[in-house]
């Protein structure tokens, strides 16, 4: 298939995508707008998440770390100096940050580029290390920036968070972000680098021997993820309108391995659908929290159940299906017409 | 600082120390034989502490019989734990089985929630660790005492076993060369399941102990003891049985006398390991008495 076809397709699709998300804006009620916003944030999230842990094969997990970056740096920039003050009972905010009131759009550049450079920083312990350690080393540095933002008051206000946000957030720029880093990560991926990266997670002595720069690639790699991580975190702040340490828990890294490894690490596509059955998944698996009737009497809900199911099938997912749904593999128009047309002349389905 | 707050301090430090450094021998053979961080492993503690009261509370056990009943009881979770997370994976990428130990442990996390509910519970304390001796301006309580000496009772036993045992020989065998001890015709599945066997009881006495110190209960308990033990087990060099005792009573006297010191600083207390972590990484792979890099 020549180029300028597939141009034209995926301007289609967006135009499709794009009109679809019109008419829920118009015309869809809050709850499944609200759920659309969260698919968005997440297909962000697992994809930009999916380029270190896929295509690099690094367990990193401390994304949850960079999305509180992010979440807390697009806050603090995007209230206005009265409402930080509302906020501020304990302890005052200092200088800078107290006064400074930028755009939305500012915001979310500042939170995407302070959560780049935080990962720029941590890279050189982080990337010092590989396999085990390195989980243990991301994991921990989730748990510090929670246990900073517990402890620094005059600035993350601590425990009690950042209330009363504007609800910047609406399905335009969830899912223009979402665009966005979709068609980065998946150019970058394909690209030279992208190229590097996944010979570093084949075989990284052999790479090197290639002459691949490793630490450099995979710090790259390390770096956009953390600066969408970090705008998917401002996105998520201005739609919850109120952040604490305790959103940012391990419990947010966890969800978007479950996405990643059901989607099937090392593609995007699979964090994609991992990101949006992750999501409604959850929301379709409330009914087990409540209490259910069935005429005769009444099964108690129990709480937490969810997390039991979602765990339950990651484990079934990594024992017998360790390629998830989709292994590697990109869904792209020429695999699409490579299978149509090798339906139609054998008249076998796929 | 006077010197009774100081030795009330140490005394502090030893005894979680020796909490610290149970539970981190659990790890460090796991590590030796697998090569792998077994993230379930702090879960355990929770499991054992949850079991000993449901002993008491349930089937009205005395304290002497419920405590050796849950160290037994998490040995067996221990082995099915392996059995069931570890074992299909034995030949899958490495990412995989480190995937599954995280799943393993939200699993049990989030099966304890549902099965005995997000309240904190209280953990029973038996009057014989009950006393508290005063010397002076000192007060200690028994259990203070005697948690680091019932560790190093443990911990003789278990480097008998270790050294002095076929099986002991066997898992030494394993964790310096894992095909060569499969050809010399040694099994090496029940030589991992009783290395499962015998630091999930390790770790299950820690949490018995961790229940009596800190006496509410709830199923994420094991999280961050878990963690302190992992980078205690790193301090002390990993794959290293002495090395993971020693590292466990540094991290315990480390961290309390940080708090004891620099008071300003306690708010941050759960960052300062992670941060040694990171230094020992960067400083000295091999940790204290290791003699193989940790990565």
């Amino acid at each position: 298939m020549s180029a300028k076809s597939k141009l034209i397709l995926n301007i289609a699709l967006l135009s499709a995508l794009f009109g679809l998300l019109y008419l829920f804006n118009r015309y869809g009620s809050g709850y499944q707008i609200r759920i659309l916003n969260n698919i968005a944030i997440f297909i962000t999230l697992a994809v930009s998440y999916n380029l270190v842990n896929g295509v690099c094969g690094l367990l990193h997990l401390g994304p949850n770390g960079f999305i509180a970056i992010g979440a807390y740096t697009s806050a603090l920039l995007s209230m206005t100096p009265a409402e930080k003050e509302l906020n501020f009972i304990l302890t005052y905010l200092i200088w800078p940050l107290s006064v400074i009131h930028v755009p939305f759009f500012v915001s979310l550049l500042a939170a995407g580029a302070v959560a780049a450079l935080f990962a720029f920083f941590i890279s050189f312990p982080v990337l010092r290390v590989r396999g085990d350690y390195l989980a243990i080393v991301t994991f921990g540095f989730g748990e510090v920036v929670r246990v900073l933002c517990n402890a620094g008051q005059s600035v993350t206000n601590g425990p009690l968070g950042l209330k009363g946000l504007y609800p910047y957030t609406n399905l335009w720029w969830s899912w223009g972000v979402a665009v966005l880093a979709v068609i980065v990560i998946q150019r970058l991926i394909n690209s030279n680098y992208g190229l590097a990266m996944k010979a570093i997670r084949e075989d990284e002595t052999a790479a090197m021997a290639m002459g691949v720069d490793a630490s450099r690639r995979l710090m790259l790699a390390f770096m956009v993820s953390a600066f969408f991580s970090g705008v998917a975190g401002g996105l998520l702040a201005h739609l919850i309108t109120t952040i604490s340490p305790g959103v940012f828990t391990f419990v947010l890294t966890f969800n978007l391995l479950i996405m990643i490894v059901v989607g099937g690490l090392g593609s995007s596509t699979g964090a994609i659908i991992g990101a949006v059955l992750f999501t409604w998944g959850g929301e379709a698996l409330r009914v087990v929290e409540q209490p259910m009737d069935i005429g005769i009497f009444t099964i108690p809900g129990i709480p937490g159940m969810r997390m039991v199911i979602f765990s339950f099938v990651l484990m079934l997912v990594i024992l017998f299906a360790r390629n998830g749904i989709m292994g590697r593999q990109e869904l792209s128009w020429d695999l699409l017409v490579s299978k149509f047309t090798r339906f139609t002349r054998t008249g076998t389905p796929l | 600082m006077e010197a009774t707050i100081l030795l009330q301090q140490l005394v502090n430090g030893v005894s979680l120390g020796s909490l610290y450094a149970l539970i981190a021998i659990g790890y460090t053979m796991v590590y030796g034989i697998l090569r792998l961080i077994n993230f379930a492993h702090g879960d355990l503690l929770m499991v054992s502490a949850y079991a000993a009261i449901y002993g008491i509370a349930l089937f009205s056990l005395p304290w002497y019989l419920s405590f050796p009943f849950a160290i037994m009881a998490t040995g067996a979770i221990g082995i099915l734990l392996d059995r069931a997370a570890y074992r299909p994976l034995r030949q899958a990428p490495r990412i995989s089985l480190l995937i599954s130990a995280i799943g393993a442990s939200f699993l049990m996390e989030n099966l304890a929630l549902v099965i005995v509910g997000g309240v904190a519970k209280p953990f029973p304390r038996p009057n014989f660790f009950n006393h508290v001796i005063r010397a002076g301006d000192l007060h200690i309580q028994v259990l203070t005492i005697y948690s680091p000496l019932i560790t190093l009772v443990l911990v003789l036993g278990l480097l008998y076993i270790v050294f002095k045992t076929r099986v002991g020989k066997a898992m030494r065998a394993a964790s310096w060369d894992f095909e060569a001890t499969r050809l010399m015709g040694i099994n090496l599945d029940s030589i991992i399941a009783v290395t499962f066997l015998l630091g999930s009881s390790l770790a299950a006495a820690g949490g018995i102990m961790w229940g009596m110190k800190y006496p509410q209960i709830n199923p994420f308990m094991g999280v961050i003891p878990g963690l302190k033990a992992f980078i205690a087990a790193v301090l002390g060099g990993i794959g290293n049985i002495v090395g993971a005792v020693i590292g466990g009573f540094l991290l315990g006297l480390f961290e309390i006398l940080i708090v004891a010191l620099l008071p300003n600083l306690a708010d941050f207390r759960d960052a300062f390991a992670f941060l040694l972590l990171i230094g020992i990484l960067l400083l000295r792979p091999t940790g204290i008495m290791g003699d193989r890099p940790a990565h």
